[in-house]
């Protein structure tokens, strides 16, 4: 695998180096961080990335424009849907297809679910992280709701591969929107127990607050996008920016932040899954009827030139760019992915704490590898 | 059954005697196998008490985080234990090539003798304790921090940087929080006029002295549940072994029967913290007595003073293991902040108004 | 700004910029050697603004090796795609812009681990997927890879 470069060690007197993963129970994936250490406090934190890179851009284009977006949903497992939405959107740019109502708002309900079940994940497994094992098992009650609605519309639980270009791919069950609503009730009730638990904690707060301080130029310059840029006060919520599917159709607030450090992340996190569950409960009863397709041909071939789409993922901002010449498969196929650009904040961000710090700022900056990895 | 509730072990103790003395007529050879008997039935007695210990963490946690629990092996998951002990027994157990041998193996005995050797002067019913010696309250708390040796051992010998990592911590935290965990033993000490635990127990006799020393000593109680759990490496305060972020800190390298002994010194640790706060604070095996009511202290004397001391024990215990599963960990410089700058100058000041509180005689 | 004023000031700057509006944005075309002034104008011109990198990748047309830089502006909410074309494949190199947005480590480093352009004054160029033993470029249309089994 990788050599011992010799001077990927050199420490100054008194450092050392410990290495955080690849196998460890915290870092969401197999990331390799190397950290360099002064006692407890962190000198400098090198991420090696690599270990789940299963090279789907390459294998991408020798894909069909309807089967490669099957293979961005091992991207961001966590946002499965979204990736599909993403892709499923730029082939539509290409071609200039206009979606029907009725799918972009079953869309707009499944993408903001999936929001919903990928924070409740994340409030889990932060809570696991910092030390506190009950909130983990909460969450994931929760979790398994919506993952039954998910199966039951699409057929999977976590890699739904809903989409295709023009549309969905089915429609929807008729339980979708009595459960919906079901499953919206019992979350709501949910929260404030939520914030009992953890945010109200006062030996959270002291792990939290202060830590990981990112300031907005940093954010910018280091291109980090979604929570952790709203937390430092960047606004860049791509669907109040730059509306796809039925977002213009709702009303939302996005919130931004002041603090810069882990706090304001995690409340920004809480923040969206209201914000979240306020936008199901408005499209939820007022799907327009009609179909759910537009029909396209059975081999689609994108005109020659280059396609853009960013879109909002749990993590921050997914950006699909798609290179084509005319042939059945994409020639070339960039992913811009949210973790990717978030971790190389992240040696910035723990500079300077202790251990414990660096643990609480990886699981608020919400690092999904193989996102980073693809 | 009303001749097994009021059945005084010392009688049992007794008959053993006669028994061992008609057969063994060397004095010094009767009293080195009654010595061995007494302590090996200690032992069987304390890995009795961890294997239900084990089963009751799990049940607690499951209860917490509102599922089942283990509920397969054995009748309602109770042979779990015995399953994962064997396990452990089973497995093989790995020594590092460049770890330091003696000391590696070394630092599990250490631990669990530590722990062990705390059990002497409690008392577990009325005249049923092992040696009710007259410091006995130094005594406990001069044992119990040997085992932070056997900790810092575990933790250098494994040779490995996470390992150290954890020791260092648990080292600087076990012995800041022993401060505290001293001044509210003397809050209790200086009010009942000795050291030894038998005339503290049988000091409360006319109540116990959480409530007899009203607020002080709530405040001295507080202050030593919280110090002990610090003590004793268990969450919210078990960065020594956090497993999200070092894999399991000073017993990392261990595997096997070595590794069942951290788990046994952990878990016995917490027994005798929570006895040593059941018989200070709440009245060990003293039933539940209000000065002056008679009747009352009669009808409470028909419960055995065991079953006192185990219920109080286990509510304590209960309380401490609710801990883990609610709190996030504490940092480990929050952690010694807690202690230095909070917890001592309040065991200090506590302290001041306890002495004043009984010279005053202010107590009930 | 518009497109046009974008189009002027970029054209005062760099008379060679060839500009091709068949997309969404405004792409402009330049040689990879012309990249950096232009570039720094256009993150340090307070006019012009562009503090927000959000893609940089390359594509590789089987003659020439492509940068692609998509760039944005928060503060005027202008978008610009910048393309500098490589000509030398063997050779390919062009200069860092980590200097300007720090996002720009990671993300050339992929470019160079996946398509082997050298970018000058990057303070860390290594790969960063692959192993470091790892010949050749996988993402480069020229890439043969003995253990591939084409169907």
């Amino acid at each position: 695998m990788r050599g011992l470069i010799e001077d990927d060690y050199v420490t100054e007197e008194g450092e050392f180096v410990i290495n955080i993963g690849p196998q460890h129970p915290s870092t969401h994936g197999v990331l390799h961080l190397k950290v360099w250490l002064d006692g407890e406090t962190v000198k400098k934190v090198q991420p090696h990335l690599g270990f789940i890179h299963r090279s789907i851009e390459k294998m991408s284009e020798s894909l069909s424009y309807r089967n490669f977006i099957f293979a961005t949903s091992r991207m961001d497992y966590l946002a499965a849907h979204i990736n599909n939405e993403a892709c499923a959107l730029t082939v539509e740019k290409g071609l200039q297809l206009e979606v029907p109502d009725r799918a972009k708002y079953i869309r707009t309900i499944l993408a903001e679910l999936t929001r919903l079940q990928s924070h409740l994940l994340w409030w889990g497994c932060t809570g696991l992280d910092l030390g506190a094992v009950t909130p983990f098992f909460y969450a994931f009650r929760e979790r398994e709701f919506i993952m039954e609605i998910m199966e039951e519309t699409c057929g999977a639980r976590l890699t739904q591969n809903f989409m295709v270009p023009g549309g969905v791919m089915y429609d929807i069950h008729p339980n979708f929107q009595k459960r919906t609503k079901e499953v919206l009730t019992q979350i709501k009730g949910k929260f404030q127990e939520y914030d009992d638990i953890m945010t109200g904690n006062v030996i959270f707060e002291n792990r939290t607050k202060g830590v990981g301080f990112l300031s907005k130029e940093d954010a910018i310059s280091y291109g980090v996008t979604g929570p952790t840029a709203r937390a430092s006060g960047v606004s860049c919520d791509i669907r109040k920016l730059i509306p796809y599917s039925a977002y213009n159709q709702v009303q939302f607030d996005e919130i931004l932040g002041t603090g810069g450090d882990c706090y304001a992340r995690y409340m920004i996190r809480m923040h969206e899954m209201k914000q979240s569950v306020s936008i199901i409960e408005q499209l939820i009863d007022n799907i327009p009827e009609g179909d759910f397709q537009t029909k396209t041909k059975n081999v689609i071939k994108l005109p020659k030139g280059e396609f853009y789409q960013r879109v909002e993922t749990p993590r921050g901002e997914l950006g699909v760019f798609i290179v084509s010449d005319g042939a059945a498969s994409p020639y070339r196929i960039k992913y811009r992915s949210p973790g990717f650009s978030n971790l190389s904040a992240l040696p910035l961000m723990a500079k300077g704490g202790k251990i414990g710090d660096l643990v609480a700022i990886m699981s608020t900056i919400d690092l999904v590898i193989p996102d980073i990895d693809r | 059954m009303r001749i097994l509730l009021t059945y005084s072990f010392s009688s049992f103790a007794n008959y053993i005697h006669h028994l061992l003395a008609e057969l063994i007529t060397n004095p010094m050879l009767l009293h080195v196998t009654e010595m061995v008997i007494l302590g090996v039935s200690l032992i069987a007695f304390l890995v009795v008490l961890c294997f239900f210990l084990g089963y009751m963490e799990r049940k607690v946690a499951a209860f917490m985080e509102i599922r089942l629990g283990p509920n397969r092996v054995g009748p309602k998951g109770s042979m779990q234990i015995v399953a994962d002990t064997l396990k452990l027994l089973l497995k093989e157990g790995l020594t590092p090539d460049s770890a330091d041998k003696f000391l590696f193996n070394l630092a599990p005995v250490i631990m669990v003798i530590a722990s062990m050797m705390v059990i002497a002067p409690i008392a577990f019913a009325k005249d049923f304790q092992l040696y009710d010696i007259n410091i006995g309250v130094l005594y406990v708390s001069a044992v119990s921090s040997l085992g932070v040796i056997g900790i810092l051992m575990a933790g250098w010998s494994s040779n490995n940087k996470y390992s150290l990592l954890g020791a260092m911590r648990s080292g600087a935290q076990i012995v800041s929080y022993e401060l505290s965990v001293g001044l509210s033993l003397i809050s209790i000490v200086v009010l009942s006029g000795s050291l030894s635990l038998g005339d503290i127990v049988r000091s409360q006799e006319n109540g116990w002295w959480i409530i007899k020393g009203h607020i002080p000593v709530m405040i001295s109680f507080v202050i030593f549940v919280i110090a002990s759990t610090a003590e004793i490496n268990r969450a919210p305060f078990d960065m020594a072994e956090a497993e999200q972020e070092l894999t399991g800190g000073f017993h990392t390298e261990y595997a096997g029967m070595k590794f069942a002994m951290f788990l046994l010194s952990e878990y016995i640790n917490l027994f005798m913290v929570s006895a040593i706060a059941a018989t200070l604070f709440l009245g060990g095996w003293m039933p539940f007595h209000i000065g002056g009511l008679d009747g009352f202290n009669h009808i409470m004397d028909f419960i055995p003073s065991s079953v006192w001391f185990f219920s109080k024990t286990f509510l304590i215990i209960f309380i401490i293991m609710q801990f883990r599963w609610t709190f996030p960990r504490l940092r480990v410089d929050q952690l010694l902040t807690l202690e230095w700058k909070y917890l001592l100058p309040i065991s200090m000041i506590n302290v001041i108004l306890v002495t004043i509180m009984a010279i005053m005689g202010w107590h009930f | 700004m518009n497109i046009e004023e974008l189009k002027s000031s970029i054209s005062a700057i760099l008379p060679s910029a060839i500009y091709d509006e068949t997309g969404e944005f405004l792409n402009v075309n330049i040689a990879s050697e012309e990249l950096y002034p232009l570039i720094n104008e256009l993150r340090s011109n307070s006019e012009f603004d562009f503090d927000y990198l959000f893609c940089l990748t390359c594509i590789d047309w089987k003659d020439h090796l492509m940068m692609v830089y998509h760039l944005l502006s928060k503060t005027h909410q202008h978008t610009i795609v910048l393309k500098a074309k490589i000509s030398n494949r063997e050779n390919a190199e062009i200069e860092t812009v980590f200097n300007i947005w720090r996002t720009a480590e990671l993300l050339e480093r992929e470019v160079f681990d996946l398509f082997g352009v050298k970018f000058i004054n990057h303070p860390d160029l290594r790969r960063l997927f692959l192993s470091d033993d790892w010949n050749g470029y996988p993402l480069r249309k020229d890439y043969v890879d003995e253990n591939m089994i084409s169907l």
